[in-house]
Order: C-alpha cells, then sequence, then structure tokens
C-alpha cells in the first residue's frame, strides 16, 4: 500500500509530530522539559511517550497486533491515568495521530486517490484509541484498589495481629475471592 | 478533574491546552487525589495548637481564623528572625533553574509550580512585598506578589506536594535547601490550623502513646509476642527479647510502623532474630521500649516544637532505662530528626556512653553528639569484622536492588553501610542507574507524612522517577526485591510498585540478614521469615 509506504519513510516525522502534540497538553515550561531532556531516568515521562510512539507508529502502518499494541500503550496511559486528565483528555492522543498523518499526506492522500488506505489505517487508530481505554480504565480501578486495599490491611490485619477478632481468615480470603 | 461536565464543555476540553498566563495570574485548582484531608479537629486540640476546626480543602470557606493574614506575617517574620537559613533562602536564590527539573513531583505531574524554584517561589514572592524594600516599591516586577486568600490556598497545596527529600538542594549552585522553606510553610499552616489528617493524628497518638499508631504498651508487647510464635514457626528458634529492661547495654528505637504493617513486620522481626543471635554468641544486651516505641517522627512534618515534644521520649527513656547509648531501627526521617537535630534540641544526653560496640570494639564517632547509631552501620560492621555467622545462599531466590531512603542518604551520608550489608547476605544485587541512586535518590514519593489513601494519585505519579528505574533493573537483570532501609519506603513503595512494576517486591534488609543468619541450635532451615519455602526447599513440607 502506498500510504503506508510513505509512513514508513516518514516515520521520524511521525513520531515527532505526535510527540509534540502530546507534550503540548503541559505547559509550555513542562513540554520545554519533556522534549529537551533526554536521559530517560531524569526524564521519564518523555521517554515513555517516545518510545511507545515508536512502537505505535510501526502498529499503525503494519496492522495490530493486540498484546504489542497493549505494551506500547500502556506506559503512557499508565502516566497520564494519573496525571489529573480527564479520561478524554487521558486518551485523546491516540486520535490526535489520525490529524497529523492527514497534514504530513495530505497532498499525497489527493493526488494519488489514498482515502481507501487512509479509512484503514485510522480504523487501525480507532482499534488503538479502545485499547488505551481498556488499559486507561484498568488504570484508574487499580489506583481505587490500591486505596481499598491499604485500608483493609491497616484495619483488619492490625486487628488480626491484635488478637481482637477470630476468624478474620477466612473473611479475608472471601475478601480476597470478591476481588 | 472537574466532575459534572455539559456535553460541549466535554468536547471543549478534550484536546486540552494548558493556561497561557503567567504563573502567578494562574490560581492553584485543587484536584482531588492529589491532597490529603485536613485534620481532625480532636487531633489539633489533643496537641494544643491553634485553631482546631473541622474545615474541607474543596470547599470555599476554610473558615480561617479573621485575622489569618496578620497570624501569616507574624509567623513569617518570627521564622525569618529565629532561622537564619529560611532568610538566606529567601534572598539568595538567582532562580536559575537547576533544581527545576529535579523534583520527583514535577517530573511526574508536569505542573510548572512543582519545580522546586517555582514552588519557593510561590512564598518567596510574598515575601518580597512586604519583607524588601525592592518588592515594596516595584510589586510584581520585582516578582512580589499580595497575599490573598487563593495565594495562601495555593501555598497550601503546593507545599503538602513536597516529601523535603531534598534532591532539588543537591544540584543548588547556592545549596538552597527547599525542603526547609516547606518546613517553614508547613509551621505557618499550623499557625492556621491547616494541617492534614495524616500528619496531625498521628502526632496526637504518639504525644500520648509514644508511636504514631497510638499502640499502648500492652498491645505493643502483644505484637512482640506474636513475633516470637511466628518466629519460632518459621525458623525453629524461640527468641526471648527483652522489653522496658533496667540496665540492658543498649536502647533499640525504631519506627512503629514496621510493628503493624507488612513488610516491615519481617524487619520487626529480624531485629529479633539478629539481638537473639547476639545475646547467645556475646551476651549482648539490647532492650525494646513500649514507652520510646516510635522512632519516627511525623512531628518534624509540624513544627519545630512538635517534633521536639516527640522526640523527647528517646533520651528520657534512654535515661530511665540506664541503658549505656541507642541503636536505631531502619527509619528514614526519624534519622533526619536524630542526626540534625536531637543532639541540640533535647541533649545534651552525657548521661549516655559515646557508642561503641560492645562486639567489635568500633567507636561510632559519627554518632559522639546524639549517643545514637544506625542499625545499618552497627550490623555492617559485626560483618565487617566476622562476627556473623551467615548463609547468603538462603536468599539465593533474590535479586535485590537497593533504594536509598532520601533522609538517610542526603540527610546523613548513609550510603555504603547498607549496600555492604545487602552484598554479605544475598548474592544477587545490581544497583539503579546513577541519577537515581545514592545522593541522587529519587525519592518513594509519598515521604514527609504524604503517605495517606485519599492522595493515591499524587503519590503514585511522584513515585513514577523511583519505580521507573526500578523497572529498568527488572527488566534488565530480574530483580524481583527491592531493598530499602525506611519504614515510609516498605509501606509505600509495595503500593508503587503493584502500580508500575509489578513483580518485585520489597523488603527491609535486616530481613534479610535474619534470614541469612546461622542461629546457634537452629533445626533444619526450611522457610524464610516470611513463610516461603527456602530455594531448594520448595517441596519439602517441614
Amino acid at each position: 500500500m502506498k500510504l503506508e509506504k510513505l509512513m514508513k519513510e516518514r516515520n521520524a516525522d511521525l513520531i515527532n509530530a505526535w510527540f509534540t502534540s502530546l507534550i503540548e497538553t503541559y505547559p509550555a515550561n513542562t513540554s520545554a522539559f519533556l522534549k529537551n531532556q533526554k536521559d530517560p531516568f531524569a526524564n521519564p515521562v518523555g521517554n515513555a511517550f517516545r518510545q511507545g510512539f515508536k512502537v505505535i507508529i510501526d502498529q499503525i502502518v503494519e496492522g495490530i497486533d493486540h498484546q504489542s499494541a497493549v505494551s506500547a500503550l500502556d506506559p503512557i496511559v499508565r502516566i497520564r491515568a494519573v496525571q489529573g486528565f480527564l479520561p478524554s483528555q487521558a486518551v485523546s492522543f491516540v486520535f490526535s495521530i489520525k490529524k497529523i498523518i492527514r497534514q504530513i499526506f495530505s497532498k499525497e492522500i489527493r493526488e494519488n486517490h489514498l482515502e481507501d488506505e487512509l479509512t484503514t489505517i485510522e480504523m487501525r487508530i480507532d482499534e488503538l484509541s479502545l485499547i488505551a481505554f481498556n488499559i486507561y480504565m484498568e488504570c484508574r480501578e487499580k489506583v481505587f484498589q490500591l486505596k481499598a486495599n491499604e485500608v483493609r490491611d491497616r484495619t483488619f490485619k492490625a486487628l488480626r495481629r491484635a488478637g481482637l477478632v477470630c476468624d478474620l481468615e477466612q473473611v479475608e480470603s472471601d475478601l480476597t475471592e470478591h476481588n | 478533574m472537574t466532575d459534572d461536565l455539559k456535553p460541549h464543555e466535554l468536547i471543549a476540553n478534550i484536546q486540552p491546552r494548558p493556561p497561557q498566563t503567567g504563573w502567578m495570574n494562574t490560581p492553584a485548582v485543587i484536584r482531588k487525589g492529589m491532597f490529603c484531608y485536613a485534620s481532625n479537629p480532636k487531633s489539633v486540640e489533643i496537641l494544643k495548637l491553634p485553631n482546631a476546626r473541622g474545615w474541607n480543602p474543596l470547599e470555599e470557606d476554610w473558615k480561617l481564623p479573621k485575622n489569618w493574614k496578620e497570624i501569616v506575617f507574624e509567623g513569617l517574620r518570627q521564622r525569618l528572625d529565629r532561622f537564619r537559613t529560611f532568610k538566606l533562602f529567601m534572598d539568595i536564590c538567582v532562580r536559575c533553574g537547576a533544581c527545576a527539573d529535579k523534583c520527583h513531583f514535577f517530573i511526574g505531574t508536569g505542573d510548572p509550580k512543582n519545580m522546586p524554584v517555582l514552588r519557593a517561589e510561590l512564598l518567596r514572592s510574598v515575601y518580597r512585598k512586604d519583607f524588601t524594600a525592592a518588592g515594596k516599591i516595584f510589586g510584581t516586577l520585582a516578582g512580589a506578589r499580595e497575599l490573598t486568600l487563593d495565594v495562601l490556598k495555593e501555598w497550601w497545596y503546593y507545599f503538602f506536594q513536597c516529601t523535603e527529600c531534598r534532591r532539588c538542594s543537591v544540584f543548588c549552585p547556592y545549596g538552597i535547601d527547599t525542603a526547609e522553606i516547606t518546613i517553614m510553610a508547613r509551621e505557618i499552616f499550623n499557625l492556621l490550623g491547616l494541617n492534614i489528617d495524616w500528619i496531625a493524628t498521628p502526632i496526637a497518638n504518639c504525644y500520648r502513646t509514644g508511636n504514631h499508631l497510638g499502640i499502648q504498651p500492652h498491645a505493643f508487647k502483644d505484637m512482640i509476642d506474636f513475633f516470637i510464635d511466628d518466629i519460632e514457626e518459621k525458623i525453629g528458634i524461640r527468641v526471648e527479647p527483652n522489653i522496658n529492661k533496667k540496665g540492658a547495654d543498649i536502647l533499640f528505637i525504631t519506627p512503629s510502623g514496621d510493628v503493624f504493617a507488612d513488610p516491615g513486620t519481617y524487619t520487626a522481626m529480624g531485629y529479633l532474630v539478629l539481638f537473639h543471635y547476639l545475646k547467645e554468641k556475646y551476651g549482648l544486651d539490647v532492650t525494646w521500649s513500649t514507652y520510646a516505641s516510635e522512632g519516627g517522627n511525623f512531628g518534624f512534618f509540624t513544627s519545630h516544637e512538635t517534633m521536639k515534644r516527640l522526640n523527647a521520649k528517646m533520651y528520657a527513656e534512654a535515661k530511665r532505662l540506664g541503658v549505656k547509648w541507642i541503636l536505631g531501627g531502619e527509619c528514614g526521617h526519624m534519622w533526619r530528626v536524630i542526626h540534625q537535630y536531637m543532639g541540640t534540641m533535647n541533649g545534651p544526653a552525657d548521661f549516655l556512653e559515646e557508642p561503641v560496640s560492645p562486639i567489635t570494639g568500633t567507636k561510632f564517632d559519627n554518632a559522639k553528639s546524639t549517643k545514637m547509631v544506625h542499625i545499618a552501620e552497627f550490623t555492617a560492621d559485626l560483618i565487617k569484622h566476622g562476627k556473623l555467622d551467615l548463609d547468603p545462599s538462603r536468599n539465593d531466590n533474590l535479586i535485590v536492588t537497593f533504594h536509598d531512603s532520601c533522609n538517610t542518604s542526603r540527610g546523613m551520608g548513609l550510603l555504603e553501610e547498607p549496600r555492604y550489608v545487602i552484598k554479605n547476605v544475598c548474592k544477587n544485587f545490581y544497583e539503579m542507574p546513577s541519577n537515581t541512586i545514592r545522593e541522587q535518590t529519587f525519592c518513594c514519593g509519598s515521604g514527609s507524612g504524604l503517605n495517606a489513601g485519599e492522595n493515591m494519585d499524587l503519590r503514585m505519579i511522584g513515585g513514577f522517577p523511583r519505580a521507573n528505574a526500578v523497572k529498568y533493573v527488572h527488566e534488565k537483570h530480574g530483580v524481583n526485591m527491592l531493598a530499602c532501609i525506611c519504614a515510609i519506603d516498605r509501606a509505600v513503595l509495595p503500593v508503587s510498585m503493584d502500580y508500575w512494576v509489578p513483580g518485585v517486591n520489597v523488603t527491609g534488609i535486616h530481613e534479610m540478614v535474619a534470614n541469612a543468619l546461622n542461629l546457634p541450635g537452629q533445626p533444619k532451615r526450611t522457610k524464610n521469615l516470611r513463610g516461603e519455602p527456602l530455594p531448594g526447599m520448595e517441596g519439602d513440607d517441614e
């Protein structure tokens, strides 16, 4: 497919444009830091975005392998899920690659009638967005589960150790099963 | 996050663009998941701290005293006079930005007001306006601004998004300690009754029972008894610790968190096993105390006076029991209080001896003033002199990395001793990248009293830089155990690992010491302190 070939050729441009559109959702000082600090341990957020995008672009071009897509999207969504964004904001970056592809290849798409190919590409992006939504929900559920576990551990375990309740192990295993 | 958006508002918000206004003109939005609940007024009353009342950070009216501005200015003035460092830190910052991207909360949240320079500037701008000539005359041109209710709320939100870890200060060319600015800001909040409950209630407990959890002496003893049974069940040796023993050689004080919460409990059991060994082999007499039953000191996150009140029990109990010196457990901020403040704050402890290990003869010169030795140093010295009979193969199932706790690494320079201990009790050890350990260690994200449940989003994103480095060694070397020497780390890092790096557990170093230690008269060891089969014993039901 022609569009896929074009996208492969301009892979770096796509990643850069996508990265830029994502870091623009942060204040100016922050986006400069996310962009310029290349050390993956000094700038783990920017690094996670860049590394993830490299894999995801390949998925968009070559077709979605569910497991690989989850592995690539997870570090990005996991960060966005605890940065205080609305759910829609947290995963909106997936959709922004549609606009970027249309902008970068507008001439080629028009002149070579690549609309059908574009539709295929965009359907892959839609699939990615649904995967991102799943990950987002999993992360939020995890945060609430962690909160609940802390409360449970603090009270139940302390009471059990202090010998103030009986049959607690049964209660705990029931709770674990229900989780 | 904003609730109850209309559809058109939602669409407008899907592609967020951050505010384009300058920081002074961008008021803070207090978001759920990022702040801790307000203090329970009863706890504030117990401590006789001012302006106890119920209030809610999400409500418009914080029920402040009418003269709150006056209280803030007077509080600032007193602290500028009293603390030379604070005055200096207010004046000398040139806003070079070296600290800006070094804070785990900035790196994680991406919120510029979490840049240490800007967080300090939130307070410094008000200082300029009212305490400097340039600020009074030139106002905003000189970086000065009026103190308003929005400014106060902004202070509260962001100074409770600083864990006082001091990573930023490592990079400051002037050595400005932003943690001290946070400490001062929190003191001022306490003048207004604006503490958080995760700090206020533990200190109220500690003031009455000696520990943050409010464990009374009999319950504390019950916990130790529970550990004794547990240790016997797992390793076949019944330890006989001393509690409140007058005339013991050494008083041992450790954070109460380790007595009640996993995996700290295994560290506490580790201490009991080590002391049993030292008693059997060398006749060393160590005692626990049910009164000095807390090493941690959340008073440190409240005010200097509160810190002093909670710390006083350490020397008082050492005097009552007539010990020679004090040994302290694996804790973080406890050691900053001891190392930096205790000697002059509640000392001099001239009734204690300068600490010397009765087993090796090593003189702990660094503890000459405080008379209190960190157990990592004590154990490292025992190992160095060949005084512990160790079988590290019992920890062969562990691939370990070490998280330097902020306060022990940056606050007292304890870098090599814990590593020396770890390398002698287990064979598989890998360091995290150099810009994430030792003096440059990343905070767990939940220190300085921010390890509550309601601020879980903040804890997770603040803990991300640390977790990211753990993830790296987990993927590269198969690391499955994160060792640390801090009770708050042991409480919060398992949660952080669960979110960011599943498959990595957390341990204190004395849990590993106890598992490796060969005890006199021990039966065949088949389980570790967690009750898990030892390597090679997986099929053994014994």
